[in-house]
Formats: structure tokens, C-alpha cells, sequence
């Protein structure tokens, strides 16, 4: 019977460390559906309309990351230097730029320099929505058979890229070899 | 008197706003359809809102995405895996009854009972508690059932 005068104390115990876990869970981000599967097929013109339509076989071949990005984007405008960095590292990266206008697509990458091997322009962001994309920018990690592998949502920059992405890309390219 | 009755149409202007969607389907049965999908359906950028009230633009594009695949002739059922797959679990309101979820299903059923349990427990125990506490008690109600018996004396 003594026991239960502890009741109230147990539950709070175990009340705080529930709420305590909580608050490392960001209520923002959306459990990823796509992690562990083939990248969406699609067809798209690219941005640049000299290289022609592109397919998600264009993708497949080598490690890379496909980054969703915008001009209306404020976040990606934070993100653009680290994409720089990691295309002159020799990250391959694709682009999709989601909803945007072509025009100002341009003067983005000819401003802040084009870290994309090439850009897919989702105009009505239809492969947007096959990848479940709500919000630029996006990251996600594709291996070489074109399996996404890990998604971000949000900003990529040092600390994201070395705590999340690194590793295991570093590991892909070598199973890749 | 004409104030109030313009108000009173202010009001309710808006309410009718809301749920005029221009949204023209090639068969009459799908707009019942599509709104009550858009009802159950959670806009993946916004915490608390379906795709019916949200105006955010992912909300648009998702409308537009229920709308294209009613056309295609898919099942309700078919739509919320297809959107399932691309978005998670997130984006249906009501969430599915499976490993992940039972406790989210059973808690309350589950604290209800404790609930219950302990109540039960409680007032058992006071009563017995107030017995053995007041020893006269089986006096008192012995000089209660006289008093009821044989009135006021």
C-alpha cells in the first residue's frame, strides 16, 4: 500500500521524460515515405531548354544529391554557398527547380554560380509532388541505382551535412565502386 | 435595423465564399467526392489544417492532384494510398489503425479504465475507512432508522 503513495511521483517521472523526448521532435517534419525507394519516374524538360527533356534515368549511374530549390525560396538563397562548395568538392548535384519562373532561374545561377550538373524544371511541380515535396529547399541522397536513400528537409549547410548527409554518403560511393 | 441586417449578410457571405470551389468536374458524383476528401486530407506544410481550408500553395497543388486523380478514375481508397506514398501517414486526418498507432487508438480507452478503477477503489475505501473510524457510526444509524420509524419524538 505504501507503494502506491509513489504513484503520483512514478507518473510524473514518467510524464516529464515523455514531454523531455518530445522536445527534440520537430513537429514540422514529416516522416519520410520515400527513403529506401526508386527515385519517381518522370520527364521534364530541363531548365536549360538546350539540353532537351530529362528523364530519371539521367539520374541513375552515380552517387548523387537531387536539391530542390526556387528563386522564391528565402532558405535556399542560405543554402546556395554550401551547394557551391560541395559541387567544387565533386558532389554531384542535380537541381530541381520547383515552380519557378525560368528567367529568374537564370539570373540565380549566373549571380551565386551553378552548383547543378543540371536543373529539371518543374514548372507545375508535379515531380514535386511524386517526391512529396511541401517546402523548398530539399535535399535528398540517391545511390547509384537511383534508390533515394536519405531526404532533408530544410537547409543543408556544414553542421546538417556532416551530421546527416556525409557518412552515409560516403559510404554509398564506396559501394558504388 | 438595415445596418444590422447588412451585417448579419456580411457574415454570412463568407461562409459561402469558403466552400465555393471553382472546381468543374466531368462527372457530377465527383465533387461530393473531392470535398469530402479534401476534408480528410491534411495539408503537409501546415500543422492543423486540410487541404480544404489551407490556401498555402502545396495545398493548391494537392487539391489540383485529388481533382486530376479523381478524373483518372481512381477509388477514394487508391487516392490516399497514392498520396500516402509520396507524403507518409501525415497526410490523412484521421490516422490508420496499425503498430504504429495503437497506442495513440488504446491510450484513452486504457486511461479511462484507470480512471474508472481508481475511482472505484477511492470511494470503496473511504467508506470502509469511515466505518472503522466513527465506531458509533452503527449507533447513528440505528438512532436514523428509529427516527425515520417513529417520526420526530
Amino acid at each position: 500500500m505504501r507503494l502506491a503513495l509513489f504513484l503520483p511521483v512514478a507518473l510524473f517521472v514518467v510524464l516529464s521524460v515523455v514531454l523531455l523526448l518530445g522536445l527534440d521532435s520537430d513537429p514540422t517534419e514529416l516522416p519520410s515515405a520515400l527513403v529506401d525507394e526508386p527515385f519517381p519516374a518522370f520527364r521534364l524538360e530541363a531548365l536549360d531548354p538546350e539540353q532537351g527533356f530529362i528523364d530519371e534515368q539521367q539520374l541513375i549511374g552515380e552517387v548523387a544529391l537531387v536539391n530542390v530549390w526556387a528563386t522564391w525560396c528565402y532558405a535556399c538563397r542560405i543554402e546556395h554557398a554550401m551547394l557551391n562548395q560541395l559541387a567544387e568538392s565533386g558532389v554531384k548535384i542535380i537541381g530541381l527547380n520547383y515552380k519557378d519562373n525560368r528567367a529568374d532561374a537564370f539570373e540565380w545561377l549566373t549571380l551565386r554560380g551553378d552548383p547543378y550538373v543540371f536543373s529539371v524544371f518543374d514548372l507545375r511541380g508535379s515531380l514535386g509532388i511524386d517526391l512529396g515535396v511541401y517546402g523548398a529547399p530539399e535535399t535528398f541522397l540517391i545511390d547509384a541505382q537511383g534508390m533515394i536513400r536519405y531526404r532533408r528537409v530544410g537547409v543543408v549547410d556544414e553542421r546538417v551535412w556532416s551530421n546527416e548527409f556525409a557518412g552515409l554518403y560516403a559510404k554509398l560511393k564506396a559501394e558504388a565502386q | 435595423m438595415k445596418n444590422l441586417v447588412f451585417l448579419v449578410l456580411l457574415l454570412m457571405s463568407g461562409s459561402v465564399n469558403a466552400t465555393s470551389d471553382l472546381v468543374v468536374f466531368s462527372d457530377p458524383s465527383y465533387a461530393a467526392r473531392y470535398q469530402s476528401m479534401i476534408l480528410e486530407l491534411r495539408c503537409p506544410k501546415c500543422q492543423n489544417q486540410n487541404l480544404a481550408d489551407s490556401n498555402s500553395p502545396i495545398s493548391q497543388d494537392l487539391r489540383a492532384e485529388v481533382q486530376r486523380l479523381l478524373e483518372l478514375g481512381m477509388t477514394d481508397g487508391e487516392i490516399q494510398q497514392h498520396l500516402m506514398a509520396r507524403y507518409s501517414e501525415f497526410i490523412l486526418y484521421r490516422p490508420q489503425v496499425n503498430k504504429s498507432t495503437y497506442l495513440l487508438w488504446i491510450a484513452p480507452i486504457v486511461i479511462l479504465l484507470i480512471g474508472i478503477v481508481i475511482i472505484f477503489g477511492l470511494s470503496r475505501r473511504s467508506a470502509v475507512v469511515s466505518e472503522v473510524q466513527n465506531p458509533d457510526i452503527q449507533d447513528n444509524k440505528q438512532r436514523l432508522a428509529d427516527l425515520l420509524k417513529n417520526g420526530n419524538q
